[in-house]
C-alpha cells in the first residue's frame, strides 16, 4: 500500500495490529487479552528464566534431530522417486496420503511405541516434516529440463556425475522449497508432539501457564515460537533467492 | 492391456496397497513390539467396533464440529481472500496476519481455546477454522491476484464495470484456485479436529484412541488412527478429482 | 492502382488524433515522446518498430486502457478519458474466457452492455459466421486452433460495432501458415465491414502487406520516425507478394528499422 506516495511494506501492517491489541489489552475486555507491552515485558523475564532455557535447547535439540533424519531420508527418497516410475507409483500414493493426513493422530501411536520422551517428539518432527521435503524432490527432478541431462549424456558424464554435477543441482530450488516448508511442518511437530506428550518442553510450559492463567507468559511463548517458525522460513527463503538466481534461467 | 500399467491406475494403487499392508503384517508379527499389533488384528479390531456401534456413534460425533468449521471456514475464508485480494488497503491490513498463521505453529493456541470456551462443541469449531482459515484466505488471494490481467483489460475496453468485472471475469477465473485452497482448508479442518480430539476433550475419535490405548486394545486404537488419515486423504482425494472435474478441461490450452 | 489508393488517403478524413502523446512508467522508463499522428477513416494504420518501442503502450492508450502522462487522444474529435463504445480492442493473447463458449465469448461485448441474451446471441451469431467459425457456437475456446480463437476474439471486437478496431499483434500467437490465411481473411473483411483498423506488429511484410499507411516508431523513447503510405497493390494475395512495389517497401522499411538495431 502507498502513505503519500511512499510503499509501505505489507509486514508493516501487523504493527497496526500490535497497537489496536494494546488498546484491547489496556482497556481490559478479555481476560486472555493481556496488553501487549505486558507480553513484551514476559518475554524478557522469559529469556532470562531456567525453566524457558531447558525447554528451549529441549525443543531444540529434537527439533534439530527430526529435521536431520527428515533430510537424510526424503531427498534420497524423493530422488529415487523422481529418477524410477516404479517407485513413484509405489510410493507416491502413500507420501500424498500422509502429506494431507492429520498426522497427529499418529502421535498417541508413536508414544506407546517410543515412550513419553525425546524420541516420540523426534519421530513427530520426522513424519511431519519429511513427506514434503520427499514431494518436492521428487517433483524437482521430473521437472528437469530433459535437454539438461541428454546434455550431461552427450558429454559422456557417467552415472555418478550425472547425479553429483547436474542433478543435484538442478533439482536444489525445489529441493530448498521442500526444505523450508517441511522445517514450517516440523516446528508445528514439535509443538503439536509436546502438547500430546504434555511433559516435556515448550508443551509442557504451554500446559501449565494455560492452566494457571499465565496470560502474559502464556502470549510470549506464542510470540516466540511464531516468530521461530517465521524466522526460519524467512533464513531458507533467502538462500532460495540465491539459488533461484542462478537457477532463474533455466528452461 | 496397458491402460493396467498406467501411472494411475488401479493396479499400481492395488500393488502399493498390498505391499504397505504386507510389510504391516510381517512387522506386527515378528512382532516389533507389543503395542503393535498385525495388520490382520487391525482390522478384526475395527469390525468389533463396527459391530458394536461405537465406530460410527464416535465418527459421527468427530464430523459435526468438523463439518460446520469448514462451512464458517469457507464462507469467511472465501470473502476474506476475495476482498483482500479485491483492495490493496484491506490486504496490506490483513494479509500478514494469515501469512503469519499459517506458517506459525498455531495448535500452540489450543490449550488457551480451551480456557475460555471450555470443552464443548465451540472450542472444537474453533480449532477447526484456526486451522482451516489461513490457507483458504491466502488461495483465494492469490486466486483473486492472479486473474487473467489480460481478461480484466479485455472487459475494460468493452466498458465493463467494475462489478462485471469481478463477477463476469475475475471470480470465474480465480475459481479453480480458490477451490483448491477449500480442499487445503478441508485438509487442515482434519488436523484442527483430531488436534481437538486429542487436546481439548475426546468425545469421538479421541474416545477411541484414548480408552482402548488406557484397555491396552491396541488393535482398535490402530484401526481407529488409520480409519481417520485413511477417510482424511479419501476426502482430500475427493475434492481433488472434483477440482479436476469442475475446473481443469477448461484449465487446459488457454 | 497504387495512386489511386494513396489518392484517396490523402483525401480521408482522420478518426483518431494524436497529439503530444507522451509516456513515462515509474518516472524514469520513457516509452513514448511527444507523439503527434492522425489515423484516416476507414484505412488500417500499422504502428511498428522494434521491440519494445512503445507501440502496444500506444494502442492501450488509445483504447483507454492506460493513461498518458502528458498529451491527448481524440476519437471523432472527443477527447478520450477511458475506453469508449466507439473503440473495440483485439488481443495479442485472444483474452477469452476459458469458462465460456464461443458465442458468449462472442457476445460478450454486447452482454457487458446489458444486451438481452437472444437479440446479442443473434448479433454475436452473424460475426461468427462473418470471421468463419460457424458452427464452432457451442464450442469451448480449449477446442479451438490458436487462429480460430483469435478469430472469436475479431468477432467479439465487430460485435459491438465500434468505428475503430484496435489489433494488439492479433496474429502473433498464430502460426506462420495460419498467420497468411488469417491476413487475407482479413483484407476481405475490411473491403465488408468499413471500418477503421489500427493495428500493431513487428512483422514488416504484415505491415506492408495489409497496411494503407504504416507509422515506423523508434526504439525507446518511442518517437515517430517515418510515416509511409503503402500502396496496397491489386489482385490475388500471391500476386501482391510478388508486386513490386510491395516489395520495394518492405526493404524501403527494413532498411529503416535496420539503423535502430545497430544503433
Amino acid at each position: 500500500m502507498k502513505i503519500f506516495g511512499v510503499k509501505i511494506p505489507m509486514m508493516y501492517s501487523l504493527l497496526i495490529w500490535v497497537v489496536l491489541w494494546e488498546i484491547v489489552g489496556q482497556m481490559e475486555m478479555f481476560l486472555v487479552i493481556p496488553p501487549f507491552s505486558g507480553i513484551v515485558v514476559a518475554i524478557i523475564e522469559m529469556a532470562q528464566a531456567e525453566n524457558f532455557h531447558d525447554a528451549a535447547s529441549l525443543s531444540l535439540y529434537s527439533f534439530a534431530m527430526g529435521m536431520l533424519i527428515s533430510i537424510i531420508v526424503g531427498i534420497p527418497l524423493g530422488l529415487v522417486m523422481g529418477k524410477i516410475p516404479a517407485a513413484d507409483r509405489l510410493l507416491g500414493m502413500w507420501v500424498n496420503v500422509f502429506l494431507s493426513a492429520p498426522l497427529s493422530s499418529l502421535v498417541p501411536i508413536i508414544m506407546i511405541l517410543f515412550g513419553f520422551g525425546q524420541t516420540t517428539i523426534i519421530v513427530t518432527v520426522f513424519m511431519f516434516a519429511v513427506w514434503i521435503i520427499t514431494l518436492d524432490t521428487c517433483a524437482g527432478v521430473k521437472h528437469i529440463n530433459p535437454s539438461l541431462l541428454e546434455m550431461g549424456e552427450s558429454f559422456g558424464a557417467s552415472s555418478w556425475q550425472m547425479y553429483s554435477k547436474i542433478l543435484i543441482w538442478a533439482v536444489l530450488p525445489e529441493i530448498l522449497a521442500g526444505l523450508r516448508l517441511g522445517l514450517i511442518r516440523g516446528v508445528k511437530g514439535v509443538i503439536i508432539g509436546q502438547l500430546l506428550v504434555a511433559l516435556i518442553g515448550m508443551g509442557e510450559l504451554l500446559t501449565v501457564y494455560s492452566r494457571g492463567f499465565h496470560m502474559e507468559e502464556f502470549w510470549a511463548l506464542i510470540l516466540f515460537l511464531f516468530a521461530f517458525a517465521l524466522g526460519t522460513s524467512w533464513l531458507i527463503s533467502l538462500l532460495e533467492r540465491r539459488i533461484e538466481y542462478y537457477a532463474g534461467s533455466r528452461g | 492391456m496397458h491402460e493396467w500399467f498406467n501411472k494411475d491406475s488401479i493396479f499400481w494403487r492395488l500393488l502399493s496397497i498390498l505391499i504397505f499392508f504386507s510389510a504391516w503384517e510381517i512387522a506386527g508379527r515378528v512382532p516389533i513390539s507389543p503395542a503393535f499389533p498385525t495388520f490382520i488384528d487391525t482390522m478384526e479390531g475395527l469390525f468389533r467396533m463396527i459391530s458394536d456401534g461405537s465406530f460410527f456413534e464416535k465418527y459421527m460425533i468427530t464430523l459435526k464440529p468438523l463439518l460446520v468449521g469448514v462451512f464458517i471456514t469457507c464462507f469467511f475464508g472465501i470473502t476474506f481472500g476475495v476482498s483482500m485480494g479485491l483492495s490493496d488497503r484491506i490486504d496490506w491490513l490483513g494479509q500478514p496476519v494469515f501469512i503469519v498463521l499459517q506458517a506459525a505453529p498455531v495448535s500452540a493456541l489450543i490449550p488457551m481455546i480451551t480456557y475460555v470456551y471450555g470443552i464443548g462443541f465451540t472450542s472444537k469449531i474453533i480449532a477447526v477454522c484456526i486451522l482451516a482459515m489461513p490457507v483458504v484466505v491466502l488461495n483465494s488471494i492469490n486466486a483473486v491476484r492472479n486473474a487473467n490481467t489480460s481478461l480484466i483489460e479485455m472487459s475494460r475496453s468493452f466498458q465493463g464495470t467494475r462489478m462485471q468485472e469481478v463477477f463476469k471475469v475475475i471470480l470465474p477465473d480465480a475459481s479453480p484456485m480458490i477451490f483448491a485452497g477449500l480442499r487445503l482448508g478441508v485438509a487442515g479442518g482434519f488436523v484442527g479436529i483430531v488436534l481437538a480430539e486429542l487436546l481439548i476433550t475426546p468425545t469421538g475419535i479421541g474416545d477411541l484412541i484414548s480408552y482402548h490405548r488406557s484397555v491396552a486394545n491396541y488393535a482398535e486404537m490402530y484401526a481407529t488412527v488409520l480409519s481417520i488419515i485413511l477417510l482424511a486423504a479419501a476426502t482430500v482425494r475427493f475434492f481433488e478429482r472434483l477440482e479436476v472435474r469442475l475446473f481443469r478441461p477448461e484449465k487446459q490450452g488457454t | 492502382m497504387a495512386a489511386e489508393t494513396s489518392d484517396t488517403s490523402a483525401k480521408a478524413e482522420s478518426i483518431v488524433e494524436v497529439r503530444h502523446l507522451s509516456k513515462t512508467y515509474d518516472g524514469r522508463v520513457r516509452a513514448l515522446e511527444d507523439i503527434n499522428l492522425s489515423f484516416p477513416k476507414g484505412q488500417l494504420t500499422t504502428l511498428l518498430g522494434p521491440s519494445g518501442c512503445g507501440k502496444t503502450t500506444m494502442l492501450k492508450i488509445i483504447a483507454g486502457l492506460l493513461e498518458p502522462s502528458s498529451g491527448e487522444v481524440f476519437v471523432n474529435g472527443k477527447k478520450i478519458t477511458g475506453p469508449g463504445p466507439e473503440r473495440a480492442f483485439v488481443f495479442q493473447d485472444f483474452a477469452l474466457m476459458p469458462w465460456a463458449t464461443v458465442l458468449r465469448n462472442a457476445a460478450f461485448g454486447l452482454e457487458l452492455r446489458g444486451m438481452a441474451k437472444n437479440e446479442r446471441n443473434e448479433i454475436a451469431r452473424k460475426y461468427i459466421a462473418e470471421v468463419g467459425l460457424t458452427g464452432f457456437e457451442n464450442s469451448y475456446p480449449r477446442e479451438l486452433s490458436g487462429g480460430m480463437r483469435q478469430r472469436v476474439g475479431l468477432a467479439r471486437a465487430l460485435a459491438v460495432n465500434a468505428d475503430v478496431l484496435l489489433m494488439d499483434e492479433p496474429f502473433s500467437a498464430v502460426d506462420e501458415q495460419t498467420r497468411r490465411k488469417f491476413q487475407e481473411d482479413m483484407l476481405a473483411l475490411m473491403e465488408i465491414e468499413k471500418k477503421t483498423f489500427i493495428f500493431v506488429t513487428h512483422s514488416i511484410e504484415e505491415a506492408v502487406y495489409l497496411s494503407d499507411q504504416v507509422v515506423l516508431l523508434s526504439r525507446l523513447p518511442g518517437k515517430v520516425s517515418e510515416i509511409i503510405k503503402a500502396p496496397k497493390a491489386a489482385g490475388s494475395p500471391d500476386e501482391i507478394r510478388r508486386d513490386k512495389v510491395y516489395l520495394d517497401t518492405v526493404e524501403h522499411i527494413w532498411q529503416t528499422l535496420r539503423k535502430y538495431l545497430e544503433e
